[in-house]
């Protein structure tokens, strides 16, 4: 199966992990990931008011552009970006036309294409039954926790991904995977995200709390969907630290295909 | 040629600052007809009823058209008026320039013109309206109260107190209802099973009233006055004459791992149980889900030791036929579930507690015998987080929750927080509220008392995360007052969830024909006139099914809705609508149409000779059976030939209307 795909500006540069391993280990599952021919930075956050129209505007070029009615994410923010645009095109007559008129396009995009998430892809168009069969170094005994953040959580009903308050899809894709899933209460916290920039402190409160909290419930290692979650988990942790992984690596470990470290 | 009178109301300025009422009256006076035509300040009092009366009087007048508010308002009061000035009173028809002209407009020349158009319809068709007598109906002198609660209960005694029998069906196998749950009532915090349970004795022993438990209204037809209930009686495999309620059969029975539903399921009880101590009737019930022998055939215990040889597990559902001139609907409610509501943690976390279980975790008779122990270890609980509006007051676009104020939980939170104060004083208790709401007698008093002198702390914002830390729950949420976000290590978390009506009143509000608002409450007649009465006839309104109600407002609606079917029972006969459906036998093509959509059953076919010019066999034809028609009109739209027809409101005088907007 090929797929249209949005890999985002920083899966090119900061977070290369988390997008080479993802194509090696789809690959491995007989899925290919086509990169859009021409995609522009997503705009990295969803603007907060509802007539800021031009930040939104590459999210509409990738849906419009993806194959088959559908595109495949990988980070988070660009999910969150893509996903929130497309329920505004169902939903905002003002800005669908506007958008429109400013992009001029030869065919206007129909609204018509599912964004969906690697995560998503894995569940929905594989299935975790099938995912553990293809696993080839089970990682067995390793007590793994999901840092879920709150992009691709949040808002609930239009980024419908899973249960906001109480998500199970990477926990069901650990334990896929071989591994011991380990629930902790602030898997789904935001991790301080931008503000860090501004407030360093934000970012150490609400990162210290998610860590200490996963320490405390047996983590030994965590995993993100999401780069700038990873960055702050790793560079704002100022009492407990754990290892942070992309889930894509972890994938790419137990399917045997891992790319050079 | 008729003399007809026209009377437009002003309603004060209701109707009046939107249409030019004068002018509405000048110009009905050149239709065709009409002989007078007047305006007046407020038609509906005294003064305006004698302007109409003697109106009628001077002018000789065959009808009068009332231009006022909707007629659900006073169409019976001018009807009086005319029949007292000696006309039929169906000769009077209302165009409502009030609900559907003034109120709904702002421009006054556009209102104007479409009042003066709804009056000159009601001109039109008052000159087709033909003089209706009503007829007469019995009245059954027995109510039917559905639910057994504080609510059922009150209603029943007071009407049984006048000396009119009632039934009370109670679907649980014991009355007493939610009040039966509590431990302590607000705001003189005596304790509810001290004041409830000689209730439930009273109405027990009361010889009017008739306790039909774990049973339900299956089927309801007929109309007020006359109703026919079909309920039925679960079987409860214990014979109640027989039951002593000796409890033995409860201490024998090996199968204990039923859900307590009184405890709110947190201890279990055994295949055979009495809810309570106090239960009335204090008799057994088998869960047939839990019982051995019910579902194996081996075991039997309770059989062998029970003296009094009530045992019998081969009982059946038993159906009761009954007729009664009055129903009241009585079925409270239930706290919703707080799951979906997730940032609470309740499914995953056995310390976070809705408020009915903390009543039963305080109570002498709960699964802690009345020590506020935590569920999870059975520790006493030294930190506790109180959040109010747990599903009460949601945006109605998150669809989590209710839009409404559950009402009661500011109080009772405020109750909890004060009894544990008093009793536990090693105890922190925080409450999160978004406002405090405590209006009633002495309620506001008490919720100060709560934070005066019992030193409750009280934060006002709510709560975004409960999170499991060892064996803590951090409380997360956000002080408005001082604005900043503050989280606190709890050992207990109570959740003031919403109420929402009992799941059984949906369906006896379909069966009822009762209308019912968004949430599922019944709707009252009249938002402010008649708030014990449904819109249909006969059907009365008592506690929460009607909407949030504490228990002092519940018992009161109680005995307002019982006052209002003493009133009913008092009557021997009822006035019958005279607009009732009317099947011209020649027309008649015996196609069964009408029969199909009646649903009330008021339609018959009969094989009859018909007789008319160059007519005369036997045909198959409809009848109604006026007694029973509600005048609803669905037959005379189904009807193809045009042979139904409904009084007072017939394809003609509806036509002359339409003519007369539309032409």
């Amino acid at each position: 199966m090929i797929y249209s795909y949005y890999p985002g500006c920083t899966l090119k540069d900061r977070a290369k992990q988390l997008d080479l391993n993802a194509r090696t280990a789809l690959k491995a599952m007989g899925i290919e990931l086509k990169e859009l021919d021409a995609w522009q930075c997503c705009g990295a956050v969803y603007p907060q008011t509802s007539d800021e129209i031009a930040s939104r505007l590459s999210a509409v070029r990738a849906l419009s552009d993806a194959e088959n009615g559908k595109l495949i994410t990988l980070c988070s923010a660009c999910h969150h970006v893509i996903k929130r645009t497309n329920y505004d095109w169902l939903k905002d007559e003002n800005f669908r036309t506007k958008a429109t008129n400013y992009l001029k396009p030869e065919v206007p995009y129909d609204g018509s294409t599912q964004v969906i998430h690697v995560l998503e892809l894995i569940r929905d168009e594989i299935g975790f039954e099938n995912l553990k069969k293809m696993v080839v170094n089970p990682l067995t005994g390793r007590k793994i926790g999901a840092f879920y953040g709150c992009m691709v959580l949040r808002p609930g009903k239009t980024l419908a991904f899973d249960d906001p308050e109480n998500p199970t899809i990477i926990e069901q894709f650990i334990e896929a995977l071989g591994a011991t899933a380990v629930t902790y209460p602030y898997r789904n916290e935001c991790c301080g995200a931008y503000v860090a920039l501004e407030d360093k402190s934000a970012a150490e409160t609400q990162v210290d709390r998610a860590l200490n909290s996963a320490v405390k419930a047996g983590c030994e290692e965590l995993i993100t969907a999401c780069p700038l979650c990873l960055y702050n988990l790793v560079h704002n942790a100022t009492a407990n630290k754990l290892p942070v992984k992309y889930f894509t690596e972890l994938l790419a470990e137990a399917l045997g295909v891992k790319e050079g470290e | 040629m008729q003399k007809i009178g026209v009377f437009v109301c002003w309603c004060g300025s209701n109707i009046a600052g939107t249409v030019d009422v004068e002018a509405v009256a000048e110009a009905l006076k050149s239709v065709p007809g009409v002989v007078y035509s007047v305006s007046y300040q407020y038609m509906c009092s005294a003064a305006g009823q004698k302007l109409i009366t003697d109106a009628i009087n001077e002018y000789k007048l065959d009808g009068i058209v009332v231009a006022s508010c909707s007629p659900r308002m006073h169409e019976n009061t001018f009807r009086k008026t005319a029949e007292a000035a000696g006309l039929n009173p169906y000769m009077v028809e209302i165009a409502n320039i009030r609900e559907q002209c003034s109120w709904i407009h702002k421009d006054k020349e556009e209102g104007t013109k479409k009042a003066i158009v709804l009056a000159k319809a009601a001109v039109a068709k008052l000159k087709n309206d033909k003089p209706l007598k009503a007829g007469t109906s019995q009245v059954t002198k027995r109510a039917l109260v559905i639910g057994g609660g504080i609510a059922g209960i009150q209603t029943a005694l007071d009407v049984a107190d006048a000396g009119y029998e009632v039934d009370i069906v109670e679907q649980r196998p014991t009355i007493g209802g939610r009040m039966a749950q509590l431990d302590k009532t607000f705001p003189t915090l005596d304790c509810s099973a001290c004041i409830l349970t000689p209730k439930m004795v009273e109405a027990s022993q009361n010889e009017k009233i008739n306790i039909i438990s774990y049973a339900k209204v299956e089927k309801v037809s007929g109309f007020v006055g006359s109703f026919k209930a079909t309920i039925r009686k679960k079987a409860r495999f214990v014979d109640e004459t027989k039951c002593t309620g000796c409890s033995l059969c409860m201490q024998k029975c090996p199968s204990k791992k039923g859900k307590d539903e009184f405890n709110m399921n947190m201890n279990n009880r055994p295949a055979i149980y009495i809810p309570f101590a106090q239960a009335i009737p204090n008799v057994a019930v088998i869960d047939p889900e839990q019982c051995i022998k019910l579902k194996t055939g081996k075991c039997g215990l309770c059989e062998k030791v029970c003296a009094a040889g009530a045992i019998n597990y081969k009982m059946e559902d038993e159906l009761i036929e009954r007729e009664y001139g009055a129903i009241v609907v009585a079925t409270g409610f239930k706290p919703i579930d707080p799951s979906p509501l997730n940032e609470y943690g309740y499914a995953e976390n056995a310390d976070v507690v809705t408020s009915l279980e903390l009543e039963r975790l305080m109570n002498a008779a709960g699964p802690t015998k009345g020590t506020l122990l935590r569920p999870s270890d059975g520790k006493h609980p030294h930190e506790i987080v109180f959040i109010q509006c747990v599903g009460s007051r949601c945006d109605e676009n998150t669809e989590r929750g209710k839009p409404y104020c559950s009402k009661i939980c500011c109080m009772y939170t405020a109750k909890h927080a004060m009894l544990i104060r008093d009793k536990y004083p090693d105890t922190n208790v925080h409450v999160f509220y978004i406002d405090v709401r405590t209006p009633g007698k002495n309620f506001d008093e008490f919720y100060r008392r709560a934070v005066e002198q019992y030193g409750v702390d009280y934060i006002k914002g709510m709560v975004g995360k409960v999170a499991k830390e060892g064996d803590k729950l951090m409380v997360r949420g956000s002080d408005l007052i001082n604005n900043q976000q503050v989280e606190i290590a709890a050992d207990l978390v109570v959740l003031a969830t919403a109420i929402e009506p009992d799941p059984s009143a949906r369906s006896i509000g379909t069966m009822l024909t009762a209308s019912m608002d968004t949430n599922d409450f019944f709707t009252e007649a009249h938002a402010k006139l008649r708030p014990v009465e449904s819109p249909t006839a006969g059907i009365f309104l008592s506690g929460v099914a009607q909407g949030p109600k504490d228990v002092p407002e519940t018992v009161a609606q109680a005995s307002a809705a019982a006052s209002k079917v003493i009133g009913l029972l008092a009557k021997d006969h009822l006035v019958t609508n005279p607009c009732v459906a009317e099947s011209n036998e020649l027309m008649c093509n015996g196609c069964s149409q009408c029969e199909k959509v009646c649903p009330y059953g008021a339609i018959t076919y009969i094989e009859k000779e018909v007789r008319g010019p160059g007519v005369r066999e036997v045909r198959r034809i409809a009848q109604v059976n006026p007694a029973v028609c509600q005048g609803c009109g669905a037959c005379t739209v189904a009807c193809p030939s045009g042979a139904m027809d409904l009084k007072g409101f017939s394809n003609k005088q509806i036509m002359a209307e339409v003519d007369q907007i539309c032409l």
